[in-house]
């Protein structure tokens, strides 16, 4: 499970994340749940349909496959298997009844999630090998997740019998074994960061396994250590930086050495936050991935997983 | 368009800032409610989820849902603000407007207690009943809205719309009792499936819930008329000349996008867009090229310092440059738009700092400078 505060980017550590648990000649499974077809824009494909797709071939001969749950359609799904709906079911969903119906219990939504994340966990091919070697989930935000992941708390909102209520007992046991994990991403900074510690608390006390803090967007350090919390504190000797690059051979204009300056005290500031934010975060497991000046492409998605591989995320090769 | 032309405009009387969640509409609306008020407006600000800095700067108490007198801002003017409680908003319309005697059975109803905390699009109708509820008491000249933190910012306009039609009681009607309600018609075109479907969600959901469900629609169904009414008056006051919206977006794709949807979404309900304010940029502040830069710092022997400055400029400035090519791509579908850019600070404590974001919004809409 990946989760994190809206806007730290949490899609795309899950899709790096697949792609490096997926190197070595595994497979992975990543799953969207929110309906906004992240990954499609992530990975420049079309909208994913309701079913599972391969979308990216991993170093070493893995592959990533990709499905977006669509809530309707899996509980349109679940009333097939149980009851013949045939074509009412279309126009059922036309009308809006299959909204109402989700609409009516959330926590029916969430069994409905979880319950074809864990389908996907435990399904098996001919010889009982796993069609799987790690399923990656982009779960909903922090604020939402362990709500989200508290299966027993939906159930008890459903029918006390039921389909779907045998489903849920087995998803529940998924979700608090060693199987599961709850990734968390972050920026270095104070909001995301306090969400962070929230969670983490949260899911412990829900019996749910915390499992790496992922501060994604880490900026470079260009100063020297020592140079951090003076030029932080708004002192910056220009002289010293005119005349080093006046060594450089280049003479630049009083106004440009200013303009150096203020950047270089933002910079300082920046830099003392993301240091502030990783002391607060001294507890957890920690992973860094930097941050992408030109923004996240296809390209760059491999250049993300192989910074989770240097840091010891993976499965190993395939036997 | 500058910030100062709409707040000092006395016929602007609602200033509705939307985006995407995470761009800081809380900070831009609490910025711009106080240049306005310090400008000689009689102004009040909604804030959605503040911040805990944001709020404690403002003076905001978490059960107030009713606006506080902010102190220290304005001579002529005044600031209130408040912030939305969304379910003692949604309770006192219902004891405002039931029959007597009908509030309590609602408010006792363990479905009701569900829409009114967790149905999606609670905040952004009770975002709006609030809305309409300071406009109608016409004690402030300015009312400055946050909107709620959704994905998309098309929410803020849909949801009421979405609630409404939940509410309005047909489906649930056709759910509980699908062989007396509604109507031949509809049965005919779904058939046996619907009576198959009703059942199947009767399982799974309990028949104890859709009972909670169908009590709540009957209590509620008296005041459906009215609660619409309200919903479809402040929409009304939202497309109205003294309505200015403020788009609000980050300099990154997602948030981009949004404001694109929004805008052209606004334009469609022939709502008045104000302008955008694209939040977080970072601005070269000095003239020199990223290669330059870069070449000269690797020129360089024994001045760390200086080599420092020179890379740390050197990424600034290609920054500014995917934040700018980020931005064109918007302004080439929607040029007229005018936008204000506002550099990035860090998280705002104090009146002082909401102060020097206003300053950056009524900053004349210059061009960065993209050193190239």
């Amino acid at each position: 499970m990946v989760t994190g505060k809206g806007g730290t980017g949490k899609t795309t550590v899950a899709a790096a994340l697949a792609l490096a648990l997926a190197t070595g000649g595994r497979r992975t499974l990543l799953i969207e749940v929110e309906g906004r077809q992240g990954i499609a824009q992530l990975f420049d494909t079309p909208p994913l349909p309701y079913e599972e797709r391969r979308i990216a071939v991993a170093p070493g001969g893995g592959e990533v496959r990709a499905l977006a749950v669509d809530v309707e359609a899996a509980l349109l799904e679940y009333f097939e298997m149980f009851y013949r709906l045939g074509m009412a079911g279309r126009t059922l969903r036309r009308m809006g009844a299959v909204e109402f119906a989700t609409t009516l219990a959330p926590g029916l939504r969430d069994v409905l999630l979880t319950g074809k994340a864990k389908e996907t966990v435990n399904r098996t091919d001919s010889q009982g090998r796993f069609a799987y070697d790690a399923v990656v989930l982009d779960a909903p935000p922090t604020g939402r997740v362990v709500t989200f992941l508290d299966v027993t708390r939906a159930m008890a909102e459903l029918a006390r019998s039921g389909p779907i209520h045998g489903q849920a007992q087995g998803v529940v046991k998924v979700l608090h074994s060693d199987w599961t994990a709850v990734h968390v991403v972050t920026l270095l900074e104070d909001l995301p960061v306090t969400e962070t510690l929230e969670v983490l608390d949260e899911l412990r006390a829900a019996g749910l396994r915390p499992g790496a803090v992922i501060a994604n967007q880490v900026r470079p350090q260009w100063l020297p250590d020592r140079s951090v919390v003076a030029a932080a504190n708004g002192r910056v000797d220009a002289e010293r930086i005119r005349s080093g690059i006046a060594a450089a051979g280049l003479d630049l204009p009083s106004d440009v050495i200013e303009g150096l300056v203020s950047e270089t005290v933002e910079h300082a500031r920046q830099v003392r936050g993301e240091s502030l934010a990783l002391a607060r975060l001294a507890e957890a497991p920690l992973l860094e991935l930097p941050r992408l000046i030109d923004g996240v492409d296809l390209g760059s998605l491999y250049e993300l997983a192989e910074s989770l591989r240097t840091q010891g995320v993976g499965l190993g090769a395939a036997r | 368009m500058t910030i100062d032309d709409l707040i000092d405009d006395p016929t602007t009387r609602v200033i509705v800032c939307c985006g995407s969640g995470g761009v800081g509409k809380t900070t831009t609306s609490a910025a711009v409610a106080i240049r306005a008020a310090e400008r000689g407006r009689k102004v009040v600000v909604l804030t959605i989820d503040p911040a805990r800095r944001l709020a404690q700067a403002l003076g905001l108490k978490i059960l107030g849902n009713e606006p506080d007198l902010v102190e220290g801002v304005g001579t002529e003017g005044s600031l209130h603000a408040m912030m939305l409680d969304m379910r003692r908003t949604f309770d006192e319309m219902v004891e405002a407007h039931a029959e007597p005697g009908r509030a309590e059975k609602i408010l006792a109803n363990p479905f009701y207690q569900t829409i009114s905390t967790s149905f999606s699009g609670t905040q952004e109708y009770m975002a709006m009943e609030k809305l309409g509820q300071l406009a109608a008491t016409e004690k402030w000249d300015l009312i400055v809205v946050d909107t709620p933190p959704s994905r998309s910012a098309l929410d803020f306009l849909d949801a009421p719309q979405r609630m409404s039609k939940f509410l309005d009681g047909r489906m649930i009607r056709l759910l509980s009792a699908p062989a007396r309600a509604g109507g031949r018609g509809l049965r005919k075109i779904v058939g046996a499936g619907f009576t198959l479907f009703a059942k199947a969600v009767s399982t799974i959901l309990g028949g104890q819930m859709l009972a909670d469900a169908s009590a709540f629609v009957q209590a509620f169904d008296t005041m459906f008329g009215g609660f619409r009414e309200r919903a479809t008056a402040t929409y009304e006051l939202l497309r109205s000349p003294g309505t200015a919206f403020l788009v609000i977006a980050a300099p990154e794709p997602d948030a981009l996008r949004e404001a694109a949807y929004f805008v052209d979404r606004l334009s469609t309900e022939e709502m008045p867009l104000a302008g955008m304010v694209l939040n977080r940029t970072h601005p070269v502040l000095a003239d020199l090229s990223a290669s330059q830069s870069r070449a000269a710092a690797d020129g360089l022997r024994g001045a760390p310092l200086a080599a420092a400055v020179l890379r740390l400029h050197a990424d600034r400035v290609d920054l500014a440059a995917r934040e700018e090519r980020l931005l064109a791509r918007f302004t080439k579908a929607h040029g007229a738009v005018p936008v204000t850019r506002v550099p990035v600070v860090p998280s705002v404590g104090d009146l002082d700092g909401l102060r020097e974001i206003g300053g950056h919004l009524a900053a004349a809409p210059a061009r960065t400078r993209t050193a190239s």
